[in-house]
C-alpha cells in the first residue's frame, strides 16, 4: 500500500459527506423537526464542502481523471494558496464544520460521515500530501495536413563508430506508463 | 454464429434485469400497500403517518436486494476473503466482469433504498417523539401513553420517558435497530466511497480493504431487523376494538359504557419478515388433553400444514412451564390420522410440572408450542413380508404410530404395505407407565376380530420384572380368556424371551420369506438380535433371511 494518496479517498468521503449533510438537513428542515435551525446550518456547511471538495486534485504519479466541469471551481480554489492547498488546514476545518450538525439526528449521519473524511484527510497530511489543481494541458501546435505531411529529415542521424555499436545488456525494462494502461479483455 | 449467440446472452440480460425491476417495484408497492391500508396499523399510522409504509416497504426491497448482492460474486467470495486468487485469473475475471455489473446495480438500488429508509425513520423518531411531548389530549397523545406504566408488553409508542433527555438522536443511540442502522449506513457508505471508479482503478487496495466492511454490514443487518420498534395492534385486541369505529372517541375506551364496545387497543410486534409468526413455533390448537393412569399425559394435536411419517418425533414447549425449555417427544399418531398425539410419561420436573398443569384442569387450556416433525422416517418397517417388531420400556413409543399406521394402510388395502404378518414382541418392567398402549393393543385386537383377520398381528408381552405373587395370579387365572395383567386375549409372558425359540419358530413358519427385524432398545438386546438374525437366516436365497435393523427409531 506504499504508493497510495489518501487524499483522493478522502476527497470522495467528503463529497459523499456534504451530499449527506444536504439531503438530512433538507428533510429536518421541510418537516420542520424540533431544532431545525441545525439543520439549516448543515444544508449550508455541506452546499459549502460539496465546492471546496468538487475538484479533484492532480495526482502525484499517473494522470488524473476530472470531474465533469471542474475547472471551474478549480480556479477559484487555487486563489487560496495555501489554506486550500494544505491538508491539515482541511482535516481540521471538516472536524469543525461536521461538529454543530451532531446536535440532530436528521444529520448525524452527516457528522459521522464527515467526521471520517477529516480523519483521513489528516492520515493524507501527515504523509505529506498535498492538493494541487489539474491544470490544463498547453494547446498543441496545429500541424499542416493533420499532421500526416511529414518533412523528409535534412541531415542523416548521427552513428556512433562501428566498434562500439554493441547491444546494450538488458537492464531494467522500459518506461512507466504515464497513463495506466489497463487490458480490456473481451 | 457468435453474433447470434452475443446478442441471445444480451437479451438474457435485458430479460434478467427486468425481472429484477420488476421484482422491487412488486415488493415496494406491495408491502406499501399493506403497512398504509392493513387496520393492524391503524393506530401506528395515526402517529405516524404514511412514513411507517414508507420505511417498512424499502425495509423488505433493501432485504431483497441485500440477499441478492453477494449472489453474483459468490463464486469470487471465497478466494476473495482468502485474499488471493491465484489460478484461472483471465477466465475468472471475463465472468467476473458480467456480475460485477449486477452487483453494481443491487447496490446502486440498496443505496438508493436506504437513503429512503433513512429518511422515513428520520420522520418516524421524530413524530413518535412529538406524539410523546404532546400533552393536548389528542389522539397521538392519548395512544403514546397507553400501557406506559405496566410490565406488560403491549404499548405502541417505543419512546417512554416524558424528560428532556428522550430526543429522538439518544432514542436512535440506546435501542438496538437505531445503533446497529448507523453502524450499517456508515460501512455502507465507506464501502461506496471506496468503490468509486477512480479509487478502484488507482487505489485498488483501499477498495479492497473496505469492501470487507461488507460483514459488518450483514451482521448488522441481520440484528436491525430483530427488535420490533415499529408495533401494531395484536390480533387479539383487534377482536375486541375496531379502529375505524373507535379511534372517534377515545374517552369512552374501556369504559363501561354499553354504546360502544371498544376495550382499550394492545399492541405487539410484528415480527420484521413474514405478516405473522413463524410456522414452525405457531400456536398448536388443541383437541384434546388425556391423562392416562401412572402419570401419562396424551396430547392430541391439530396443526395446519402438519405432516408426519412413522417414527418420527418433535419438540414440545410449554411457556406457562418454562420460556426456553422444548423436549423431544416420539409421535404415537399414525401419519393417516387426522391429528398427531404425544404421550408424556413424567421423567423429570419439566415434564410432571406439565403434567400438573393439565391435571388442574384451568379453564383456559396451556399454550403449546410444536417444532418439527424431526427424525428419518422409517419406510422400510412397511418393505418386508414378514416383521418382527422388538420394543423394550420406553423405545415401545414409535411402535405406537408404526402398528397404528400398518393397521389403516392394511385396512385399505395400501399398496405400499407388503407386510402380512407380524410379530410384536413387548418387553418391559411393568405395564403401569404403558397402560395406553395396553388399550392401544387391545382395540387392535378388537378391530381384528371384526374384520377377520386375527392372523395378522401376533404379540407378546414379556413382563422381566415380576415376583412370586404375580406368576401365583397367572397360574390361577390360566384358564380365563384374557390375560389377568394386560386384559388382553395373549398371555403375559415372564421373564425375557428367548430369541432362539423365537426365530426358529418364525423360520419355520415363513420359510421362504425375507423377514424384517425392528428394534427400539437397547445396545445389548441389539446384539443379541443381531446374533440372531445371522444364526437363522438360510444361506439359500430361496429361503427365510433375516434383516435386522436398528437405527430407524
Amino acid at each position: 500500500m506504499g504508493r497510495i494518496e489518501w487524499a483522493m479517498w478522502a476527497n470522495e468521503q467528503a463529497l459523499a459527506s456534504g451530499l449527506i449533510l444536504v439531503t438530512g438537513g433538507v428533510v429536518a428542515v421541510a418537516a420542520q423537526f424540533k431544532g431545525w435551525p441545525f439543520a439549516a446550518y448543515a444544508i449550508a456547511a455541506g452546499v459549502f464542502v460539496c465546492l471546496l471538495e468538487y475538484p479533484r486534485g492532480k495526482r502525484k504519479k499517473g494522470s488524473t481523471m476530472e470531474r465533469c466541469g471542474q475547472k471551474y471551481l478549480t480556479a477559484v480554489v487555487k486563489v487560496f494558496g495555501p489554506i486550500t492547498r494544505n491538508y491539515y488546514v482541511r482535516a481540521i476545518l471538516h472536524a469543525a464544520l461536521a461538529v454543530p450538525a451532531g446536535f440532530l439526528l436528521s444529520t448525524i449521519l452527516g457528522t459521522a460521515c464527515l467526521g471520517i473524511a477529516s480523519a483521513i484527510y489528516l492520515l493524507a497530511a501527515i504523509r505529506g500530501e498535498e492538493w494541487n489543481p489539474i491544470e490544463q494541458k498547453p494547446q498543441e501546435r496545429p500541424q499542416v495536413g493533420g499532421g500526416t505531411i511529414k518533412q523528409p529529415p535534412a541531415m542523416p542521424p548521427p552513428r556512433p563508430p562501428a566498434d562500439t555499436r554493441k547491444k546494450p545488456p538488458a537492464e531494467v525494462a522500459g518506461q512507466e506508463n504515464p497513463i495506466p494502461v489497463t487490458i480490456e479483455a473481451e | 454464429h457468435q453474433a447470434q449467440s452475443i446478442s441471445k446472452w444480451a437479451s438474457l440480460k435485458v430479460l434478467l434485469r427486468a425481472a429484477w425491476l420488476g421484482l422491487n417495484v412488486f415488493l415496494f408497492v406491495y408491502y406499501f400497500l399493506l403497512f398504509d391500508r392493513d387496520k393492524k396499523f391503524y393506530y401506528t399510522r395515526v402517529l405516524l403517518g404514511s412514513a411507517l409504509a414508507w420505511a417498512r416497504a424499502s425495509a423488505k426491497c433493501l432485504n431483497f436486494n441485500s440477499m441478492l448482492i453477494l449472489l453474483p460474486v459468490c463464486r469470487n467470495l471465497l478466494s476473495f476473503l482468502r485474499g488471493t486468487c491465484l489460478c484461472c485469473r483471465r477466465t475468472m475475471r471475463k465472468q467476473l466482469d458480467r456480475n460485477l455489473t449486477f452487483h453494481k446495480l443491487v447496490a446502486y438500488a440498496i443505496a438508493l433504498f436506504t437513503a429512503v429508509h433513512i429518511i422515513a425513520h428520520l420522520c418516524n423518531f421524530e413524530w413518535y417523539n412529538d406524539s410523546q411531548q404532546a400533552a393536548d389530549g389528542s389522539l397521538s397523545s392519548i395512544l403514546s401513553n397507553l400501557h406506559q406504566d405496566e410490565e406488560s408488553n403491549k404499548w405502541l409508542n417505543p419512546i417512554h420517558t416524558n424528560s428532556t433527555v428522550s430526543t429522538p438522536a439518544y432514542v436512535t443511540f440506546t435501542t438496538i435497530p437505531g445503533l446497529t442502522g448507523v453502524i450499517i449506513t456508515l460501512a455502507l457508505i465507506l464501502m461506496v466511497t471506496s468503490s468509486m471508479e477512480f479509487i478502484r482503478r488507482s487505489y485498488f487496495e483501499v477498495f479492497w480493504y473496505t469492501h470487507h466492511l461488507f460483514i459488518i454490514y450483514f451482521a448488522g443487518l441481520v440484528i436491525h431487523g430483530i427488535a420490533g420498534l415499529v408495533r401494531g395492534q395484536t390480533a387479539e385486541s383487534l377482536n375486541k376494538h375496531n379502529p375505524e369505529h373507535c379511534a372517534q372517541d377515545p374517552r369512552y375506551w374501556g369504559g363501561n359504557n354499553t354504546d360502544s364496545h371498544c376495550e382499550e387497543p394492545e399492541f405487539g410486534s410484528i415480527p420484521a419478515e413474514l405478516g405473522g409468526t413463524y410456522s414452525c413455533f405457531a400456536d398448536v390448537p388443541f383437541l384434546q388433553a388425556v391423562v392416562h393412569p401412572s402419570k401419562v399425559l396424551e396430547l392430541q394435536m391439530h396443526k395446519k400444514g402438519f405432516s408426519m411419517e412413522v417414527g418420527q418425533y418433535i419438540f414440545i414447549n410449554c411457556p406457562s412451564v418454562s420460556h426456553l425449555e422444548w423436549h423431544p417427544f416420539t409421535l404415537t399418531s399414525a401419519p393417516e390420522e387426522d391429528f398427531f398425539s404425544v404421550h408424556i410419561r413424567a421423567a423429570g420436573d419439566w415434564t410432571e410440572n406439565l403434567i400438573d398443569t393439565f391435571q388442574q384442569q384451568k379453564p383456559k387450556t396451556p399454550r403449546i408450542e410444536v417444532d418439527g416433525p424431526f427424525g428419518t422416517a422409517s419406510e422400510d418397517v412397511f418393505q418386508y413380508e414378514v416383521a418382527m417388531l422388538v420394543g423394550a420400556g420406553i423405545g415401545v413409543t414409535p411402535f405406537a404410530s408404526v402398528l397404528k399406521s400398518i393397521w389403516y394402510k392394511f385396512q385399505h388395502a395400501d399398496q405400499r404395505l407388503k407386510t402380512k404378518k407380524i410379530y410384536f414382541y413387548w418387553l418391559c418392567r411393568d405395564t403401569g407407565a404403558f397402560t395406553w398402549f395396553n388399550d392401544l393393543l387391545a382395540s387392535l385386537e378388537q378391530e381384528m376380530e371384526e374384520s377377520g383377520k386375527t392372523g395378522f398381528l401376533n404379540y407378546r408381552l414379556f413382563l422381566t420384572v415380576w415376583d412370586n405373587s404375580v406368576v401365583g395370579q397367572a397360574a390361577f387365572n390360566f384358564d380365563n380368556d384374557t390375560d389377568v395383567v394386560t386384559g388382553l386375549k395373549q398371555k403375559t409372558a415372564f421373564g425375557r424371551p428367548m430369541w432362539s425359540n423365537e426365530f426358529s419358530a418364525v423360520a419355520t413358519a415363513h420359510p421362504r420369506s425375507v423377514v424384517g427385524v425392528f428394534l427400539c432398545g437397547p445396545q445389548a438386546l441389539a446384539k443379541s438380535l443381531q446374533k440372531c438374525c445371522h444364526q437363522y437366516s438360510s444361506l439359500d436365497p430361496r429361503k427365510v433371511k433375516f434383516y435386522f435393523n436398528k437405527e430407524n427409531f
